[in-house]
């Protein structure tokens, strides 16, 4: 590890002002930045410790809905009795990622924020645009299994690694930030994560000296909530696709379908146009093959990774299927 | 904060600005453990104090800021039960309970937990006789070379408390029930988090299986 200074902050704006100096970084739970600081892909100069921030609570919203602290931990979040009751699909989701050790320290802001998890991000001896700009793209033309499928370009073809964020996608949450300044703001997590474009190193839409504070659900959306999560064993490892589906369906009729995908794209992929073509229709093959069809409408495989477009129609159709039995 | 961390925290300020220099000013924000000057590859960080409750011990270390928690407990403080396989939180093998959680030692720092209690293998014996669980390895035979094993019974020491608490696992059908039944199935899924090399899996799901069936 490079050298650095730690400090600990003492309110998240003060968290906020340090982590705007240039070399800064927020430690939370440090599972992910630690491991990355080990192997000298991130080499902070500062190190902001935000863990003995009031930041762990998960409240009832006025409207119904749930506000998570950004320093809940992501089995304190799984095993909440209200996630478990109203957002299965979020709770599924978390116990989807990684072990009971790294759940017990890895935080909701830190979730969001996790790095890819592409090989060549993580091996400093390679060209990455993400790790630096302008290097190029081994995995374009690499080892590329894991990779992204849609939304990708030709700078970067990583994916975002996280399960919980698949699932906040579906249920639509926002990010809450505060700035050094004090000023805070609310960014639905649609927006909060970029795709790589040319610029792979930017990845979310936070702003410089921003952090998260908190993660807001809305109430409950009506259906079934389903995590289906595809990967290589059946525990312990990232997802190659996964479907976060909340389906609201009786008597083989859908009346509203989302389905947020993870392991396809730089951020937790949602299609508009796939989930339109759900709403109102049949229970039927025709019906998830055409939601299937729009959502793989620009899929592109790059070699290794081009099992994922038949795996991706064939897991809508298994999670559609689950969902809508009668 | 605690009075106990206030404590310190006065502690590591004081024995800091001792060793500091100009260069280290961080408007609005305590110096807690500011290097001094800019850090650089050849300089190390100025050490940082660290006190740990370690196995009921309390423990004052001053270490490198970089130094991880598991580094801490072999290095400084000779505790060599917590084993480093891997070093990125993927084997499992440094699993140590942090206020009674389970946790990778590897992917934490020692100075994010100033203050704070950890149990290492070392600490589940109690009173010269073993735990439950640490008795039913040895009687189920739960493993081959060692080295991953007390990474397994300070692993399996967490996921017995979580269990008792009602904590779900990913295999858990209905994740509304209140205390979902510890099955093989369960143990498997909630234990992935460490690796046996050795693959003594089936008589270390037995030993858990023992241990968690015998009161807290």
């Amino acid at each position: 590890m490079k050298a650095f200074d730690y400090q600990r902050a003492s309110s998240p704006t003060h968290a906020a002002a340090a982590s705007a100096k240039p070399g800064a970084r927020i430690i939370a739970g440090g599972t992910n930045l630690l491991d990355l600081m080990k192997l000298q892909v991130e080499t902070p100069e500062h190190l902001v410790d935000i863990n003995r921030l009031p930041l762990d609570k998960i409240e009832e919203t006025p409207d119904g809905g749930l506000r998570v602290g950004a320093m809940v931990r992501n089995s304190d979040l799984a095993a909440d009795p209200r996630v478990r009751q109203h957002y299965g699909v979020l709770s599924r989701a978390l116990l989807a990622g990684a072990s009971a050790q790294l759940r017990n320290k890895a935080t909701t802001g830190g979730n969001l924020l996790q790095r890819t998890r592409c090989y060549y991000f993580y091996d400093v001896t390679k060209p990455c645009n993400k790790r630096e700009p302008g290097s190029g793209c081994s995995a374009l033309a690499g080892f590329n299994r894991i990779h992204a499928i849609l939304g990708a370009s030709d700078h970067c073809i990583a994916t975002h690694p996280s399960d919980m964020a698949v699932a906040m996608r579906a249920l639509d949450a926002t990010v809450e930030t505060v700035d050094a300044n004090g000023a805070t703001r609310d960014i639905p997590i649609a927006t909060f994560h970029r795709l790589p474009g040319d610029t792979p190193q930017i990845e979310t839409t936070l702003r410089a000296g921003e952090m998260i504070t908190a993660v807001t659900l809305p109430p409950p959306p009506p259906g079934v909530q389903i995590y289906r999560k595809v990967r290589d064993r059946a525990s312990y490892a990232f997802a190659l696709v996964s479907v976060a589906a909340i389906v609201d369906a009786a008597g083989g009729h859908i009346r509203s379908a989302r389905l947020a995908f993870g392991g396809l794209a730089h951020k937790p992929w949602r299609v508009p146009a796939a989930e339109q073509s759900l709403a109102d229709s049949p229970a039927n093959a025709t019906t998830f093959d055409a939601a299937s069809t729009a959502v793989l409408d620009r899929a592109r495989g790059y070699g290794s990774n081009d099992f994922k477009i038949p795996l991706t129609r064939r897991t809508i159709h298994a999670v559609l299927t689950q969902a809508t039995r009668a | 904060m605690d009075e106990n961390e206030d404590t310190s925290f006065q502690v590591t300020r004081r024995a800091m600005l001792e060793t500091a220099t100009a260069a280290a000013v961080l408007t609005g924000l305590p110096p807690l453990a500011r290097a001094a000057g800019l850090p650089d590859a050849h300089t190390p960080p100025a050490p940082v104090r660290v006190d740990l409750q370690i196995n009921g011990h309390a423990q004052v270390l001053t270490l490198d800021p970089r130094t991880t928690l598991l580094d801490a407990l072999r290095e400084h403080l000779a505790l060599t039960g917590s084993k480093k396989g891997c070093d990125h939180g993927q084997c499992g093998a440094c699993t140590v309970l942090l206020d009674g959680r389970r946790i990778n030692a590897c992917l934490t720092l020692a100075v994010m937990h100033d203050g704070q209690a950890i149990t290492t293998v070392e600490g589940l014996a109690g009173g010269g006789s073993l735990s439950p669980l640490q008795a039913a390895f040895v009687e189920h035979d739960g493993f081959q070379c060692g080295y991953c094993t007390s990474g397994q019974l300070c692993s399996a020491t967490g996921m017995l408390n979580e269990s008792r608490t009602g904590m779900p696992s990913y295999v858990t059908e209905d994740l509304t029930q209140a205390h979902p039944e510890l099955t093989d199935v369960e143990i498997r899924e909630r234990m992935s988090g460490n690796i046996c090399r050795c693959a003594a899996y089936p008589n270390i799901v037995a030993a858990i299986r023992q241990a968690a069936g015998t009161p807290a």
